[in-house]
């Protein structure tokens, strides 16, 4: 499933943020998003990601195909690790949690409720969610905050795995994941001040 | 859909989880207004249906920026806005959760509260059926009022603001019915008003609430 980015500018608050930018996502390809702090990296995956929309430009991409991991990991403190896995499973219709378990080595802490995790552990539970998604395309956020360089490497290995079974991923990260992937550098899309209308461009969306 | 609603039962009865909360709330209204108004039996059974409707809307409303509050929290909301459930199911699912874990306990445990304000022995039959059918349009709007402030810090004060104009209609048709039902009055009227309430609402809001969700989640 190629994941496409026609000639996007998005907006955060009302403000755009990047423009122009295009860029395309084949199956088996991974794309590395890099960029200063707060240049938007995590406003283009939530655009792609389908849970704002753009303000100019198209994101083409089949239905049904995203798996989106954002900053936090959506986890229930009071559900044990296998729940929390179990509840993603059913609503994404796959069966079995096995396979996530084995590839974030999460197998002895199947019975811990998640609120008892160390940080790492919850980003490697956040992360083998990816896995019983079923979804081809891999939308991450900064997926190795907090995991250690052991994790990193079984991360790595999870995103080759996916890759290599026709997945793609999307990742925004700052650290070298020793995988052979794309790199795009957002940094030049910053979007330029819109003059004119003296930024009042985005006041229609805050009064959304 | 269903495993949402098995996960949302699931954390309510757990440690933390905020089930009974709304229940203890109606059983200290009704516990201490007799105490407020005197012990008279006569004047308890004339303003019974009234309190205990009361009661129980304020019940609602205690628990209901937990609705979508904690979801937004951890992130899960996001998630389940890319997942394949559409989100007027999420917010028909969570409807259903708030009134499994407060509206439903509020309805078998309001004969034991009539009891305590001496509501007539007619009238017992007539509060059930009401909260029967009104709870679930509390529950409904109440969720389209946290849907609307989700994200926000502090977002009750404001939520109840909104929702409570939103509630009179149901607190107005509920409590007729159970006053004319305690009085041995015929009740189909309000009861047709109050179940007519409950089904505009469940079949219009959800829709609203996916709507404004969407919005906030931006």
């Amino acid at each position: 499933m190629t994941l496409t980015v026609k000639n996007l500018t998005i907006s955060r608050g009302g403000i755009p943020v990047l423009e122009g930018l295009n860029f395309t996502l084949a199956p088996g390809k991974a794309l590395i998003l890099r960029g200063p702090n707060g240049v938007g990296k995590t406003t283009l995956l939530r655009t792609v990601a389908g849970l704002q929309p753009p303000v100019e430009g198209d994101v083409i991409c089949g239905p049904e195909t995203i798996a989106y991991a954002a900053h936090s990991d959506g986890l229930k403190g009071t559900l044990s690790v296998s729940e929390n896995l179990h509840f993603w499973a059913d609503i994404f219709g796959t069966k079995g949690i096995q396979n996530a378990l084995d590839g974030f080595d999460l197998n002895s802490l199947v019975d811990r409720p998640a609120g008892a995790l160390s940080a790492g552990q919850k980003r490697r539970l956040g992360l083998a969610r990816l896995l019983v998604t079923g979804r081809p395309v891999w939308i991450l956020d900064e997926p190795t905050v907090s995991l250690d360089v052991a994790s990193v490497a079984m991360f790595a290995d999870a995103v080759r795995a996916h890759l290599s079974e026709g997945g793609s991923a999307l990742i925004a990260t700052h650290i070298d994941l020793g995988l052979d992937a794309e790199v795009l550098d957002v940094g030049p899309f910053r979007a330029k001040p819109r003059s004119g209308t003296g930024g009042f461009d985005g006041l229609d969306e805050s009064f959304l | 859909m269903i495993a949402l609603l098995i996960r949302d039962m699931k954390l309510a009865m757990r440690a933390g989880g905020g089930f009974g909360l709304g229940l203890s709330f109606f059983l200290i209204v009704t516990v201490l207004v007799p105490f407020g108004v005197g012990p008279e039996s006569t004047l308890l059974a004339k303003i019974a249906p009234g309190i205990l409707w009361l009661g129980a809307l304020l019940a609602c409303l205690l628990s209901l920026d937990r609705i979508f509050a904690l979801d937004w929290e951890d992130g899960s909301l996001d998630l389940l806005a890319t997942s394949p459930l559409p989100m007027e199911g999420v917010v028909t699912v969570k409807a259903t959760a708030h009134w499994l874990t407060t509206g439903l306990p509020l309805c078998l445990a309001s004969p034991l509260f009539g009891l305590l304000l001496s509501l007539p022995a007619e009238g017992y039959q007539w509060l059930v059926a009401s909260l029967v059918l009104g709870t679930p349009a509390l529950s409904v709007i109440g969720t389209f009022g946290a849907a609307l402030t989700v994200g926000l810090k502090r977002g009750g004060l404001l939520m109840s603001l909104l929702v409570l104009p939103l509630y009179v209609p149901t607190l107005i048709f509920g409590a007729e019915v159970a006053r004319r039902g305690a009085e041995g009055l015929a009740t189909t009227t309000p009861l047709l008003m109050l179940a007519g309430i409950t089904a505009g609402t469940i079949a219009l809001l959800p829709f609203a609430s996916a709507l404004v969700l969407r919005v906030n989640l931006r």
